[in-house]
């Protein structure tokens, strides 16, 4: 169990934009794919019900069961469809199909079957998909293989939108490249329509999305170009026609019929809505400024919500088409997370940019998006290969009284603009107020941004590609109601670019990285102290060490050398040839991490700037290079005091990989504690807490007592076996929490094993009763499988005899017990 | 659905002075009143009774002005030489005035003719004054005396013959009859005592005295001369408290605010500076056509008066307070329309609930049009010629956000002569103005390339073009011409700096280690 300490955790966040979501019947819930299992949240309340956790590998589409609408298939990478009733988040099967799954279609006339995306079965690694249909076979397990397989349509595209079912379910619709088909079932015949590339007059003419309209012969298709082609009268060959609706500028994403038919909603880069009306195509409605791409259009069965999902991970739910009711908000993973994690101090919460042009506070604890600030002030303008501005630095001083951030916009052929802009806090309000803003604080990109950590002065030093590093502070004005920013001073150093620069923990000491040289300054005098170098190798990151270690101050090469300055005798003290990407400081201790990207692959270091040897070093965390990661502190101290785990006591290390997941280290104390929280928070939720209840359950509590204290004389139940713990606390344990299943499994095994020397004694010496008891467990327990099943083959006498004779024998052993306790009393008088 | 975000008008920092309380009250003044006189003001003089006129000499006159006034209440002209420093006595009845001729003339405020001539001076008088038991007159002449003379009996009563050089300047103290000071070309000052024969102070201007000045507590002295003023402390013994230097040419004249508080000074270089007189900074400054000789406050700094060389008097009334509120008011009939007022005064009663209605925000014209993705229209709401000359900022706000959305080129585009020429027009107004520079050099660019194949089909645009072009060349000489300036300061700055070693290890050292630095940052850290 020693591996077990420090393990990677990842952290929520997940897409919850990936897949279209599900409206259920009723409209109170929406459900949909997040990563490895189905988020089920509340439309009217926005909040997170509760997830649909088992499958094992990313959850790829999710339809409601169209002959049971408490109930809903999903899809999985993982090769299996599960169905699930998910008001209560119950599995109740799952069909094994063996292929990596990639969509999934459902439709009313075809009960009991599914569609599927899988890869093409010769061709396992290239990209060819094709669309099969497979008859979910009947039967009471569990598990389920379903393996017959019969293909419907060669050389679909992965992508759910993709595919449609036509009316009644009896064609369904596909689009790849230029190309339309559709499969009539009746016919088992397959149509074809191809459009040309129609690269002359600039159209891009490939299809994007389909639908079909649920009443009549009609399918909408989408095109790259912003077109809405309606096709009708194609089941034949020749004579089919399309008319067109060009409303969009970029490509249409996705489209949406209205149950009824009347409406066709799509959407795509411009985030606007678009409501058309079926047989008067020339009027339309818009919902504009949803605030991202729309990727994904779901309407619920009834019609009277419609929800979009945007490419800002957000899904928005929309009453009738006029007003956006909720918002479902996950954490927004973008292109590139330029402003680096940072910490608010108040909130605790992880910041980082978000929308465009906007920083998001996400909470850590909750896993949830408290707010997203805008930065930038501007229109976003949804378009393609628009130069828009985006928030490129931020940090946040202290006390989280203010925050500094940096836009930028680079133009082709043109100046950057940027502006540095200053956030006060207000305390009315919860949030930040613009306070100043600087144009043109620099002439070039500012690649470094700090706050002076002492409380005495505000102070905020800017380094840039100009050459300069400037020191703003906040201007005190006593006429003025409210202060603002200032420059305070200007440096260089033989004209060299700064790169980087540190605060030391007390703000005495600036130290500013001019590419080999670091360079060591003054802020009350703005003296240059020292310099400090160590070639080959431009510097790429600097950090001064903390509490204890403050005396050191580190720095990062790019010619893979960490190098630790004694500042206290201005020399080297130690230096180790490493690949260091990213240098974090913990601000509640001396630790500091260092990822090294080695072959590919990142490897972490956790050490003490005074210790040759460090704390915890972790080979191959992830592979690609760790860019972000951040020290979290936390709420409450661990109290570890094993070596290994105890630079976890303070704070905690979030990261972000290659691939845009956010990471984390726990600790498997912890996660004890996190486990007994949820367990507290279980309540027994088959009977609500009424008077009634209370006054009932009392009763029926000591009812239930005395009847086992009846069956059971000995007043004994049997000992659940030892590992028992563990298998609950891996029940429990959220999946996302859990570690490989290999490993998983070793450790469900050896808690299945009871242990040799106890408890054969026991056994032995129970094995009377726990047979009887056994005897008896069992035929109730599986009375009800066998009513249902008995009820089909056998006559019900044959079931009802038994039962008599076993309601005969409780009544004896009442009469025993009964006899016992009287005489009992008897020779206690 | 987010709200329309509108255009964001960037707010431009006012350049040149801060606005301050003193700013404020100093610029509370009205446009100047202008008199020609027929030559040099020298010097100005307020009558401490009550309509304040002031004498004004200038020539071979003395005009007495009433405070409203633009023509002379009364002239005296028995002068045969230029006239010189004429003074009211405290009770504003009587008046002296030097001359060139070496005669010291008393008039009665209300008469012609001379009521005395004090004959002794053998060189022209250029000071006079009462001192404060007034049957005395104080003289300092360019023979390098200064007398004091019995106004009863017109007698010489003394005469100090210290200074070496013009005695130029002199006051007298108001509150003791038989201490005065003087300033003279010789680069002193004394303070005399009319009860002993030799003066009881000196302090040394080092720069020929033109002015002198007492505090009203009279424990201090001010003094110009040179581009210097300097200020004395009489209760140290005549030490020196400050010198300012804030003048490039001789400061000529001082004078002190109604309150105390303010010291103000007329120079040569056409500048009065007024300083705060508890830390000496410049609060203030005013400007004027010609060099000044003389300048005066009215009581209550009710006016400004300042003589220059060329013979101008300037006066400058303060605005009344009546006047302002009369604006104010003006202003606030603004809202003429029945439905902006309508319901808006009611005031609540107790009783009533209050359902308060959502603001709605108004959008701008040129807002709206970019709403609707109206480029060119929303351009041509951000060129209407009122918001084109008023405020040149809104209009390259749109154009910013047009370029921002990538569709200033197309907005541009496709307009007539009339239309473009307005725009040429904006442009070669503002294309040089720093703040505005960045957007309008790209939209420039964008209109010559847009329109570069009808060059030549309409004059009028035509005249622009020509008009843009030696705009921006003259511009580009400008900028060439600062850099070179620039160039020479960076010089004069490197000399001037004392240069500093800053311990740096060579790379011959790779531990990074420097042994002069050893002392520098080890204190600092252990202070940390």
């Amino acid at each position: 169990m020693v591996e077990m300490e420090i393990r990677m955790v990842h952290l929520g966040g997940s897409k919850i934009n990936f897949r279209e979501p599900v409206i259920t019947h009723d409209s109170r819930f929406l459900l949909c794919a997040a990563g490895e299992s189905v988020n089920v949240y509340s439309t009217s309340t926005e909040e997170y019900v509760h997830d649909l956790q088992g499958h094992t590998d990313l959850v790829t589409g999710v339809v409601l069961n169209p002959s049971n609408h408490l109930q809903v298939y999903s899809c999985s990478a993982d090769g299996t469809v599960r169905l699930w009733d998910f008001t209560d988040a119950i599995l109740i099967k799952t069909f094994i199909i063996g292929y990596p799954i990639y969509s999934i279609y459902v439709s009313e006339k075809h009960e009991g079957v599914v569609f599927l995306v899988v890869p093409m079965a010769n061709y396992k690694s290239s990209e060819l998909f094709q669309l099969v249909a497979v008859h979910l076979p009947h039967s009471g397990d569990q598990e389920v293989e379903a393996r017959e397989l019969s293909a419907v349509l060669c050389d679909v595209s992965p992508h759910p939108g993709a595919a449609s079912f036509g009316r009644e379910g009896e064609y369904i619709a596909a689009v790849k490249g230029l190309q339309l088909e559709v499969f009539f079932f009746k016919k088992q015949k397959s149509y074809r329509f191809s459009l040309k590339s129609g690269m002359k007059k600039g159209a891009k003419n490939a299809f994007t999305c389909v639908s079909c309209h649920p009443k009549e012969d009609c399918i909408a298709t989408g095109h790259e170009d912003g077109k809405i082609r309606m096709w009708r009268n194609f089941n034949q060959k020749k004579e089919y026609t399309y008319s067109t609706l060009h409303w969009h500028h970029g490509a249409v994403n996705t489209l949406c019929f209205t149950p009824e038919g009347t409406n066709l909603l799509s959407g795509g880069i411009e985030s606007v809505l678009v409501h058309w009306h079926y047989t008067q195509e020339n009027q339309k409605d818009f919902l504009p400024r949803l605030g991202a791409a729309i990727t994904h259009i779901a309407v619920s069965p009834d019609g009277s919500l419609f929800s979009t999902s945007h490419s800002d991970n957000k899904i928005t739910i929309i009453q009738s088409c006029v007003k956006v009711s909720a918002v479902i908000q996950g954490l927004v993973k973008g292109d590139g997370v330029w402003t680096n994690l940072i910490i608010d101090p108040r909130s605790k919460a992880l910041v980082l940019n978000g929308k465009p042009g906007h920083l998001q506070f996400y909470s850590l604890h909750r896993d949830k998006q408290l707010y997203n600030l805008d930065i930038v002030q501007q229109e976003y303008i949804h378009e393609e290969g628009l130069d828009q501005f985006e928030v490129v630095k931020a940090a946040f001083d202290a006390r989280g009284d203010w925050l500094a951030t940096v836009e930028e916009r680079r133009k082709k052929g043109a100046e950057l603009e940027i502006n540095l802009k200053l956030w006060a806090y207000d305390k009315l309000t919860q949030s930040f107020v613009l306070n100043t803003t600087v144009t043109a604080p620099h002439e070039d990109q500012i690649t470094a941004m700090f706050f002076s950590p002492s409380p005495e002065t505000t102070m905020l030093v800017t380094t840039s590609l100009d050459g300069h590093f400037k020191a703003w502070v906040l201007a005190d004005h006593s006429d003025a109601n409210e202060g603002f920013w200032e420059c305070d001073f200007v440096g260089g150093y033989h004209l060299l670019k700064p790169g980087c620069c540190s605060f030391s923990a007390d703000g005495s000491l600036l130290s500013v990285g001019f590419q080999e040289v670091v360079t060591v300054w003054s802020p009350a005098s703005w003296e240059l102290l020292t310099t400090l170098s160590q070639p080959p190798g431009a510097i790429r990151d600097l950090c001064f060490g903390r509490l204890s270690c403050s005396k050191y101050l580190l720095g990062a090469s790019t010619k893979n050398q960490l190098c630790c300055w004694n500042l206290l005798t201005c020399s080297l003290e130690w230096s180790t040839p490493m690949d260091v990407s990213l240098l974090q400081t913990d601000p509640l201790s001396e630790n500091m991490a260092a990822f090294c990207s080695q072959s590919g692959s990142s490897d972490l270091f956790v050490f003490k700037p005074s210790e040759p040897r460090p704390l915890y070093s972790q080979k191959a965390l992830c592979t690609g290079k760790v860019q972000h990661a951040v020290f979290a502190p936390r709420d409450q101290m661990l109290e570890s005091c094993e070596e290994r785990t105890q630079w976890l006591n303070r704070s905690q290390l979030y990261f972000f990989t290659q691939h845009m997941d956010l990471l984390t280290f726990s600790t498997k104390t912890e996660e004890d504690r996190l486990l007994a929280s949820s367990k507290q928070l279980m309540v027994d939720d088959s009977v609500a807490v009424t008077p009634f209840y209370l006054l009932l359950g009392k009763h029926r509590g000591q009812q239930l007592e005395k009847q086992e204290a009846l069956t059971n004389p000995m007043a004994e139940r049997t000992q659940l076996p030892q590992g028992s713990i563990a298998i609950k606390e891996l029940l429990h344990t959220p999946a996302h929490v859990l570690p490989s299943a290999s490993f998983l499994c070793a450790m469900f095994v050896r808690s299945l094993l009871i242990s040799s020397s106890s408890a054969r004694e026991e056994k032995e010496h129970e094995e009377g009763e726990m047979e009887r008891e056994k005897e008896e467990e069992d035929s109730e327990g599986e009375a009800d499988p066998r009513l249902g099943e008995s009820a089909a083959w056998g006559p019900p006498e044959e079931f009802g005899a038994p039962a008599l004779i076993k309601a005969q024998e409780r009544e004896l052993r009442k009469v025993k017990t009964f006899d016992h306790s009287w005489l009992s009393s008897l020779l206690d008088c | 659905m987010a709200s329309f975000k509108s255009t964001k008008i960037p707010i431009y920092p006012k350049l040149g002075e801060k606005v301050t309380p003193d700013t404020l009250y100093w610029k509370n003044y009205k446009a100047p009143v202008q008199i020609k006189e027929f030559g040099a003001v020298t010097s100005i003089d307020f009558s401490s009774l009550a309509p304040h006129n002031y004498a004004v000499t200038a020539s071979t006159r003395i005009h007495i002005y009433g405070p409203f006034s633009t023509e002379p209440v009364k002239t005296f002209t028995r002068f045969k030489d230029t006239a010189y420093s004429g003074k009211f006595r405290s009770d504003g009845q009587l008046l002296v005035a030097g001359c060139e001729d070496s005669v010291v003339r008393l008039f009665d405020v209300s008469g012609k003719v001379a009521l005395r001539v004090f004959k002794g001076h053998t060189k022209g008088v250029h000071v006079t004054d009462f001192t404060s038991d007034c049957y005395h007159i104080l003289t300092g002449s360019d023979d390098y005396t200064c007398r004091l003379w019995d106004i009863p009996n017109s007698t010489e009563l003394t005469s100090y013959k210290e200074h070496t050089d013009y005695v130029r300047c002199a006051i007298t103290s108001k509150l003791n009859r038989d201490i005065f000071i003087t300033g003279s070309y010789d680069h002193t000052l004394r303070v005399f005592d009319a009860r002993v024969e030799k003066s009881v102070m000196t302090m040394d201007h080092s720069q020929p005295v033109e002015s002198v000045l007492l505090y009203p507590s009279e424990g201090l002295l001010v003094s110009a001369g040179g581009r210097y003023v300097k200020v004395w402390d009489l209760l140290k013994g005549g030490q020196p408290l400050v010198s300012l230097k804030n003048h490039h040419k001789t400061v000529t004249c001082l004078s002190l605010s109604s309150n105390g508080q303010r010291l103000l000074s007329a120079s040569l270089d056409r500048h009065v500076k007024i300083y705060n007189t508890t830390n000496y900074k410049v609060v203030h400054n005013f400007d004027y056509a010609a060099s000044i000789l003389s300048l005066a406050l009215a009581p209550d700094d009710e006016s400004i008066v300042v003589g220059m060389t060329n013979g101008v008097l300037s006066i400058k009334h303060r605005k009344s307070s009546e006047e302002k509120r009369e604006m104010a008011g003006k202003q606030r009939m603004q809202p003429v329309y029945r439905i902006f007022v309508k319901g808006r005064n009611y005031v609540p009663k107790k009783d009533d609930f209050l359902v308060s209605k959502p603001v709605k925000s108004h959008l701008a014209k040129y807002d709206k049009q970019l709403k609707k993705f109206n480029i060119s229209k929303a351009l041509d709401t951000a060129l209407e010629s009122w918001r084109r000359n008023k405020n040149p900022e809104i209009t390259v706000a749109v154009m910013k956000e047009l370029d921002r959305r990538g569709t200033l080129k197309n907005a541009l585009a496709g307009r007539a002569e009339q239309n473009l020429s307005l725009l040429l027009k904006f442009l070669i107004g503002n294309v040089v103005d720093p703040r505005f520079t960045p957007v309008l050099v790209t939209a420039t660019e964008m209109i010559l390339d847009i329109y570069q194949a009808v060059v030549g089909q309409s004059s009028v645009v035509d005249r622009q073009l020509v008009c843009l072009q030696e705009l921006v060349e003259r511009e580009v000489d400008y900028q060439q011409d600062l850099l070179e300036v620039l160039g020479m300061l960076d010089t004069l700055f490197a000399a001037s700096l004392p240069r500093k070693e800053v311990p740096c290890p060579g790379s011959s050292r790779p531990n990074g280690l420097a042994e002069g630095c050893l002392g520098a940052p080890g204190p600092q850290l252990q202070s940390a």
